[in-house]
């Protein structure tokens, strides 16, 4: 039987204390978002831009709550001066990167961005964590929340184009 | 406006000007006020909204997360923390280059409209800490307006001592998300001495809002 990683994954971030979910639209987060939006106990936070997610989760560990940023790997590029703050102030940060330009990508706009996701959040201090299938997800998701929450790390699980499956431009 | 315009103070803003009259430090200061209360929690922008918010509330408050860099990240980071602490009061002071940075942060703020977090904009028309360049409020872009385009309900532009006691309540006690223009001459006024580790300000900060670090 198929795991159901997305909604599995939205309950474990919920039972990890996760109260502020913030994103730009996407597909390959659509549960999440959906979910976030329904739940009175959650903050759902609708951004124009990634880079505010960044500074948004700073603010929230400031007052004491856990918020993950939800984003596609092209809005990695928007957000990295603001990845200063976070390394800077020991700030936890915790991404979810659902990844384009990644495994059987058909749209060459996507590449360059995608290809450069993870080194890009390297050099920026940021750990990238890769779930490559369904369950990768929950065990890598346990381990990104407790090095971001508890060491004050920057994490950014990708969410690779092998888990989410490359969108069809045929 | 016009007929006010002045400059103010020496330095590196001699000879500029603003479409405002006000002196940014003892606006700052009046405007926030009475700031000796545990439940009123500051982010300030870098620069100039940084020591105005020191000096007004001391330069040791840890109450006051200021920035030093991540430019245009205070108005976000002030979203974070008032949806953490929906009990406490929570006011951003930014500069208009720097909401300008991020500006459809006004949007995102908007719609979840808290109750408790506040905006003011300190704009002198210029990018003070590069070298006082001429900013886009200068030739005709009016944040207040940005604000209530993006659907913010209180909206106050400040231009005279007279409209200070309207703003001082609207930061104080909006009922859903504020924003006050504060239109300021060109000065440069002192900066306020305080240690810029980004770590030690947030756990000084913790401790006073958690009582932990």
């Amino acid at each position: 039987m198929a795991i159901d990683w997305p909604n599995e994954l939205y309950e474990q971030l919920k039972a990890g204390g996760v109260s502020q979910f913030a994103y730009v639209p996407d597909a390959g987060h659509q549960v999440l978002i959906d979910r976030s939006l329904a739940d009175p106990d959650v903050h759902s936070v609708a951004l124009t831009t990634e880079e505010e997610g960044v500074a948004l989760l700073a603010g929230a560990h400031l007052g004491g709550a856990k918020g993950v940023l939800l984003m596609q790997s092209s809005g990695v590029g928007n957000c990295i001066n603001f990845i200063s703050l976070m390394k800077g102030g020991n700030f936890p940060f915790l991404t979810l990167v659902s990844m384009r330009g990644d495994f059987g990508e058909g749209n060459s706009w996507q590449i360059p961005m995608g290809q450069a996701t993870k080194p890009v959040l390297e050099a920026m201090g940021v750990t990238c964590l890769a779930a490559q299938s369904a369950q990768d997800v929950a065990p890598v998701v346990e381990a990104a929340m407790t090095m971001a929450y508890q060491s004050e790390m920057c994490i950014a699980v990708l969410l690779t184009q092998r888990l989410i499956g490359a969108k069809s431009f045929a | 406006m016009a007929s006010k315009t002045k400059a103010i103070g020496g330095g590196r803003s001699a000879g500029k000007q603003a479409s405002g009259h006000l002196e940014r430090r003892a606006a700052v200061i009046a405007l926030l006020g009475d700031t000796n209360d545990d439940d009123l929690l500051f982010v300030t922008g870098l620069a100039g909204s940084r020591s105005d918010v020191l000096e007004a509330v001391g330069a040791d408050c840890k109450r006051v997360y200021p920035l030093s860099g991540a430019m245009g990240a205070a108005t976000s980071m002030a979203l974070g923390l008032a949806l953490a602490q929906p009990d406490k009061r929570v006011i951003c002071v930014t500069g208009d280059g720097e909401l300008l940075m991020n500006v459809g942060t006004l949007a995102t703020i908007s719609i979840l409209n808290p109750p408790n977090l506040s905006i003011l904009c300190v704009d002198n028309e210029h990018y003070g800490e590069t070298g006082f360049q001429r900013s886009h409020t200068g030739l005709g872009v009016d944040l207040a307006r940005m604000a209530e385009g993006a659907g913010i309900q209180a909206v106050r532009t400040v231009v005279d001592e007279a409209d200070f006691d309207e703003a001082a309540k609207l930061l104080r006690s909006s009922n859903g998300a504020g924003f006050v223009l504060l239109k300021v001459g060109v000065s440069d006024p002192p900066g306020v001495a305080r240690n810029r580790d980004a770590v030690l300000n947030k756990a000084w900060f913790r401790e006073a809002v958690l009582g932990k670090a």
